[in-house]
């Protein structure tokens, strides 16, 4: 009887334990099926342990290639994203402007439209327009779903901020770019970089607006790993799946350190 | 705010707080607007004037305005559109009652380890989807321990009778590709939730306690109803990317669970009949907008209440 009592008094903490278990269990799958050396092509069933593909993460052709595409589209699309977004957000935080409304609803649909509807438009338009598929159109397409999710991220720093810092600044005799640069911009700055990581973890993992936009000699690292799917996954596409989990892991626990030391230090 | 903007850049000898000018918000605006409206706004105008058009990809295609295509193309596929409805909606149930639990602990019970739950929770993320969703093969894969574990317990068999899978396995089958679909979507459920739980203040149910509300009372008439605002968003951005997913049916499902997106894919990349495959796009759409805006409009009402 104590032991169900105990039980039922911690019911919830189960059952949250057991939704976490859920959500972390197919990177733990994941981790350990890179450590697999598969009979056949694909890598679905254990046979034994081996390190060949932690030894040649490159050794399945293309792979490495894919990577670098993504990695160069991501950076380039996320810093991009990040400018145009964080201007919009400082415009919607900072300023009564008339078409505030307007603004918020082009700012939100492109969140509520489903990939696909957003990728089969953009192929109408440069099917039309003659902007071949490939890497630039990627990239274009990556900076516009990018920029909604940097205006909220930025959007939701912004409006923590205290607006008589900026005035203080103006009274002390700052420049407009001055107060820029020297308040508004640091304080902003976890909202930005926070908006920064997501647009680069979007862009990273796109697959279905990345295909209707891609041509053969632009393949991204999902692309690669759709069309290794059909045919068998090597072994190298769990090894940087878990590198790129543990990588961002990294980073996000980085993050957490730092502010926590900033805050204790304030 | 607005006023005194001309001053800005005159020269002028004024030593009160220069006002940024009238201009300045526009101007912060308009790159990222002009990007979104040319490759967003635009685009859905193509689209709806590509589904008009008749012809073909080798000679070229000319607007016809024939309406028709879309009368064509919901009776083709009216059975892959209202499984996306199906799927997507089952999907976001079941992650609303396995996210709600977890956001709450985080938020009102999980003290220090808060922090540390956030991560774990965004963390998968950080892996491709496409890697993760593949996981799922290896880990329901037919001769592997789960499926032996759920054939012991009846559980395939269960699946089996009410129509959820075709054989005693669980790959390739409806039920593959709904589980799938929950778990992709779960962390867009547990965020919004675990924001707006985060600011219910623990002291309302403890009034509701004292009240002599038994918890369940408590949970019905404070807790539920203070948390509709991250229900609402936690649902919408559940549902609506996953009506028009297709890496999960095409994954995890057969070719009895093909959904609307995988048909929308096909018809532009591979049949390559673009008015289609655009009058699709725009079913989806519209689709997606008048449940949404029936959604709200309800749940809208109920928080009032």
């Amino acid at each position: 009887m104590a032991v169900l009592s105990w039980i039922r008094r911690h019911l919830l903490a189960f059952a949250a334990l057991a939704v976490l278990t859920l959500l972390l269990v197919p990177n733990v799958v994941v981790a350990v099926f890179s450590f697999n050396d598969p009979v056949g092509k694909f890598n679905y069933n254990w046979a034994r342990f081996s390190t060949d593909a932690w030894t040649h993460p490159c050794g399945s052709p293309g792979i490495c290639e894919s990577l670098g595409l993504s990695l160069r589209i991501g950076v380039t699309a996320s810093l991009i994203a990040t400018v145009l977004g964080t201007m919009v957000a400082l415009a919607l935080g900072r300023y009564q402007f008339r078409g505030r409304a307007a603004t918020n609803l082009l700012i939100f649909v492109p969140m509520a439209t489903p990939e696909v509807v957003m990728g089969s438009s953009l192929l109408t338009l440069f099917l039309m327009l003659g902007i071949p598929a490939g890497a630039l159109a990627i990239l274009i397409a990556h900076i516009m779903f990018c920029v909604s999710f940097v205006v909220v991220a930025v959007k939701a720093r912004v409006a923590t901020l205290d607006p008589r810092l900026e005035e203080a600044a103006a009274d002390l005799g700052a420049t407009p770019a001055q107060t820029f640069l020297r308040v508004t911009l640091p304080l902003a700055a976890p909202g930005i970089a926070a908006g920064a990581l997501l647009a680069f973890s979007l862009s990273f993992d796109d697959y279905i607006i990345t295909n209707f936009n891609a041509s053969p000699s632009s393949i991204t690292f999902p692309m690669f790993v759709w069309g290794a799917a059909q045919r068998g996954v090597p072994v190298q596409v769990n090894v940087i799946g878990t590198v790129v989990f543990l990588a961002a892991l990294l980073f996000v626990i980085a993050g957490q350190v730092l502010s926590n030391r900033r805050q204790r230090a304030v | 705010m607005a006023e005194g903007a001309a001053v800005v850049g005159t020269g002028a000898p004024v030593r009160k707080p220069v006002r940024r000018g009238r201009w300045v918000p526009y101007a912060l605006l308009a790159p990222g607007l002009l990007w979104l409206v040319v490759f967003f706004v635009v685009p859905m105008i193509t689209l709806g004037s590509q589904s008009l058009q008749e012809g073909n990809i080798d000679e070229g295609y000319v607007f016809t305005g024939n309406v028709s295509i879309y009368a064509d193309a919901v009776q083709r596929y009216w059975p892959h559109l209202l499984r996306s409805v199906g799927y997507a909606g089952t999907a976001t149930v079941l992650a609303l009652l396995l996210g709600y639990p977890l956001a709450y602990f985080m938020a009102q019970k999980a003290g220090r380890w808060k922090n540390i739950l956030l991560i774990l929770v965004i963390a998968p993320f950080f892996t491709s989807f496409l890697i993760r969703t593949l996981a799922w093969r290896n880990i329901l894969s037919d001769d592997g321990p789960v499926v032996a574990f759920a054939q012991s317990i009846g559980f395939t068999s269960l699946l089996q009778a009410i129509g959820l899978t075709s054989n005693d396995t669980l790959l390739a089958s409806k039920f593959a590709v709904i589980c799938g679909l929950t778990y992709n979507f779960l962390p867009f459920m547990i965020l919004p939730l675990y924001a707006s739980l985060e600011r219910l203040d623990p002291r309302l149910v403890e009034a509701a306690g004292d009240l002599y509300a038994s918890p369940r009372e408590a949970f019905r008439r404070v807790t539920w109803p203070l948390s509709l605002p991250g229900v609402v968003a936690g649902t919408l951005l559940t549902f609506i990317p996953a009506a028009g997913d297709f890496i999960n049916s095409r994954l995890l499902g057969n070719t009895e669970t093909v959904m609307i997106g995988q048909v929308i894919d096909s018809q532009f990349l591979r049949v390559l009949d673009y008015p289609l495959a655009a009058a699709l796009s725009f079913i989806l759409l519209t689709m997606i907008v008048v449940l949404v805006t029936f959604y709200v409009r309800k749940a809208g009402t109920e928080e009032l209440v």
